[in-house]
């Protein structure tokens, strides 16, 4: 089957639209990437990112809070939103029909937001119980705790933010950090699925090509502090997340890399799921995977198991983070290849997952890779070259984040 | 898009949703079999022979299997509910035949007591995740109070007890008594090669010997009760709460879940204006949920300990409203879009198709279009609202909570 080919207009203003079409659905699914995430919030309001996002979906342009959910309900519109360090990313999928009056609602959402102050505090209330819901999931605290301590400030950051910022911010701080960020430039919108391109770029024109500029801000960044870190938690499991460095995105040896690391966690007959689970029993959840910023990237490991078995676990870990940079073999690539390319090409099942990838590259990579080049880079991939990558890239320099009753020992020997 | 369906001459049924213009193939083995059809005695054999379906046959070690699949390129899985066991894999079309050979092979599990041992300890291991995840323990003690010694009551993980007492030979002797082929669908969706579907199963599942799989299946009574469980370290006041609803041969369960969406949806329900919208709870949503003999609704209500009592009386007043008014014309055509919405949406992959197919066929020997699914939404009135509130009132069933709060009122 041939390549969609991608569509894309940049308007004068920087907002870039991004589309591919999609033949065999009946629905269209669009992504909103606004460069105002975590990294943008203050550092004693950690938080602000979130509880603006928050506030900005509770009323815009002509419409109020609840006709603000009941239309775009009535129009069948699947949405969430979610906040990373660099974006806050709405999304939204529904049938193809109804994309134009879904776009005209979201586009007040970015420029006419009523930011309603009677709103803020149910918005704060909100903000502190996802807060406090993370409490109650170990796995996903500790890992937000690595990214934490793991990327420099302020990458890294839980959207979550902090208690006491929660508590504090004001609604004259949501309006400035609404009014400094959200801006054309640096904002993407991706639509991917059924749609007819001329009008789709006409309408996205009308909505948003006269909102005004403003200038990017700085960031700051400090180095991280500590890479070894027990937080007490009185539970059965300890979970442990390990970050190291590795390449970005846009790195040639992204591929590469990232091969590299769905040999060790990726799949039931990846490294870690074999030595940890299978052989061993000591987890029921054990993964790698890669992350990246803008220009690095890290890889990231999880495993939670019993408090009893948690240094066991931890130390077949590192044994296989240190194995690693031995190499692979060549039967492993050809089993990742093999997933790989059927991710590729079920990934055209999904509006939503195109319209979200296609956003992904574009900021990492200031334009989107056909599935046809992602399948060539894949194909040549060899375990030769990831090999020769490994050993001048061996896993090391480990950020070990634990939670659980009692702290672990990391083996000495290992950085 | 075509159905065609076969039976094999032991009884499996093989059954497809036909797409041409698919870019995968999905396929799952349907077992007939879940926690409703245990005993005490082996409580969690279901999910645990799941998990040991993994773990090697006569031909592979557990290593070649997850080796075989990830070769394929398959995206596979399995999950266990109270009634079924689903082994699947999304493929792509070239892939079909070998992703079929090998989910077969495994529907044959050796069940080796070293691999049974190391097993063991994982699905131990899954359990204790749970119990540091609340509301884990509520949500098998409200079934279990709600639906008494009725089958839908009992566990599908079972206890880290009733795991470490289970003998292989248990475990065996289960198989032997539910996996006939008789008690199984094979299920497709996507692009499908029927006829080769058909031949691949005559060859690899044509030797399984039947035998009969009953199943007791009886309407539930419907239990009112009201506990709290204390659970200190939780952050959070967690709350569940079912009431009997439509089962899955009944027509009304349409009406149940355009209903729930009303009431319950995460977004713009009438929960969700008065709990979320307010910012007083993290989630509180409605859904429904059908088995044979018997469906329930399921409220789930996580918040600030200190909201949890006014919370849960906020709850019972919605539901008493809404049993004495029923809801509006307005109310439900914004459900029958967003359901119209989703229903397409989810239909868009063949694993989405897959389990629609598979539920419909294990429940009802039934084949249903996408088509069919937005008709029979589309045709519910106000008066078949109002007369499923009547027989299945939402305030009549069983709460519990747990969380920091050690004591809470039950609502009035």
């Amino acid at each position: 089957m041939p390549d969609s080919p991608i569509l894309s207009h940049a308007f004068p203003n920087g907002l870039v639209l991004i589309a591919e079409p999609m033949e065999s659905v009946e629905s269209v699914a669009f992504t909103i990437r606004v460069p105002a995430g975590t990294a943008l919030e203050p550092s004693d309001r950690g938080g602000l990112s979130a509880m603006t996002c928050e506030l900005l979906l509770r009323g815009a342009g002509p419409r109020d809070n609840r006709a603000f959910v009941n239309d775009l309900d009535n129009l069948g519109v699947e949405r969430g939103e979610s906040v990373s360090d660099a974006h806050v990313v709405l999304r939204g999928a529904t049938l193809a029909k109804n994309l134009g009056p879904a776009l005209e609602i979201y586009a007040d959402v970015l420029r006419r937001p009523r930011l309603p102050g009677e709103q803020l505090e149910p918005c704060r209330l909100t903000a502190l119980q996802e807060l406090a819901a993370v409490e109650d999931e170990p796995g996903h605290k500790v890992m937000l705790e690595l990214r934490r301590r793991h990327f420099p400030d302020p990458w890294g950051r839980p959207s979550q933010g902090e208690q006491a910022a929660l508590e504090a911010i004001s609604l004259p701080e949501i309006q400035e950090f609404y009014s400094q960020l959200y801006r054309p430039n640096g904002t993407i919108l991706g639509v991917a699925g059924k749609f007819d391109w001329p009008r789709l770029k006409e309408q996205v024109g009308e909505l948003l090509a006269d909102w005004p500029m403003l200038d990017e801000p700085p960031i700051d960044e400090r180095p991280p502090t500590e890479a070894r870190a027990h937080l007490h938690h009185e539970s059965n499991q300890t979970q442990i997340g390990i970050a190291y460095p590795s390449v970005p995105y846009r790195d040639p040896d992204y591929y590469v890399a990232s091969a590299a690391v769905g040999v060790l966690g990726d799949g039931m007959s990846s490294r870690l799921f074999t030595e940890v689970r299978e052989k061993r029993g000591l987890c029921y959840s054990v993964y790698a995977s890669h992350a990246t910023l803008l220009d690095r990237g890290s890889v990231l490991c999880y495993a939670g198991t019993s408090a009893d078995r948690a240094q066991e676990t931890l130390d077949v870990t590192l044994r296989e983070l240190a194995r690693l940079g031995d190499g692979i073999e060549a039967a492993e690539l050809d089993r990742l290849k093999a997933r790989i390319k059927s991710s590729l090409i079920m990934q055209q099942e999904s509006s939503s997952a195109r319209s979200a990838l296609l956003t992904r590259d574009w900021y990492y990579l200031g334009r989107v890779r056909t599935l046809d080049e992602v399948e060539r880079i894949v194909d040549e991939l060899s375990a030769d070259r990831i090999n020769r990558y490994l050993a001048a890239h061996r896993p090391d320099d480990f950020t070990i984040v634990t939670l659980g009753p009692k702290p672990l020992e990391v083996p000495v020997g290992v950085s | 898009m075509e159905f065609r369906e076969h039976v094999l001459p032991n009884g499996l049924e093989v059954v497809a949703e036909c797409d041409a213009q698919a870019r995968s193939s999905a396929l799952g083995f349907f077992v007939k079999t879940g926690a409703r059809d245990e005993t005490d005695e082996v409580s969690g054999v279901s999910h645990f022979l799941e998990h040991m379906v993994f773990k090697g046959t006569a031909k592979r070690t557990a290593d070649e299997v997850n080796r075989r699949f990830d070769e394929l390129g398959a995206h596979y899985n399995a999950f266990t509910s109270e009634e079924k066991t689903v082994y699947y894999a999304a493929v792509l079309p070239e892939y079909q035949r070998p992703a079929l050979e090998l989910l077969s092979d495994i529907l044959r599990p050796a069940l080796r007591q070293d691999d049974f041992d190391t097993e063991k300890k994982v699905i131990i291991e899954e359990i204790r995740m749970y119990a540091d995840q609340p509301p884990y323990g509520a949500d098998d003690h409200v079934r279990a109070v709600h639906f008494g010694r009725h089958p839908l009551g009992r566990s599908v993980l079972g206890t880290v007890d009733s795991i470490s007492a289970l003998r292989v030979e248990a475990m065996r002797e289960y198989f032997e008594r539910r996996y006939s082929p008789r008690n199984i669908a094979l299920v497709a969706a996507g692009k499908i090669d029927f006829d080769d579907l058909v031949r691949g199963a005559e060859e690899y599942c044509g030797r399984w010997q039947p035998f009969d799989a009953p199943r007791e299946v009886r309407p539930a009574a419907a239990n009112s009760a009201f506990e709290c469980l204390y659970k200190e370290t939780s952050a959070q006041e967690y709350c569940l709460q079912i009431a009997n609803g439509p089962s899955a041969t009944d027509d009304d369960r349409f009406a149940a879940k355009l209903l729930a969406t009303v009431v319950g949806d995460d977004s713009g329900s009438r929960l969700y204006w008065e709990l979320i919208d307010t910012g007083l709870a993290e989630h509180a949503t409605l859904g429904h949920y059908d088995y044979l003999g018997t469906g329930l609704y399921m409220t789930y209500l996580c918040c600030d300990p200190e909201f949890a009592a006014t919370n849960l009386q906020r709850v019972s007043d919605i539901y008493r409203r809404v049993e004495r008014d029923s809801i509006n014309a307005a109310e439900l055509d914004q459900a029958k879009n967003k359901i119209n919405s989703r229903v397409v949406l989810s239909s868009e992959r063949p694993r989405g198709r897959l389990f629609n197919l598979g539920a419909n066929w294990t429940h009802r020997r039934e084949y249903r279009s996408v088509r069919d699914d937005l008709d029979a939404v589309e045709a519910v009135t106000l008066e078949q609202i109002s007369a499923v509130l009547k027989k299945y009132p939402l305030t009549r069933g069983t709460t519990v909570a747990i969380g920091p709060v050690a004591e809470l009122p039950a609502p009035k």
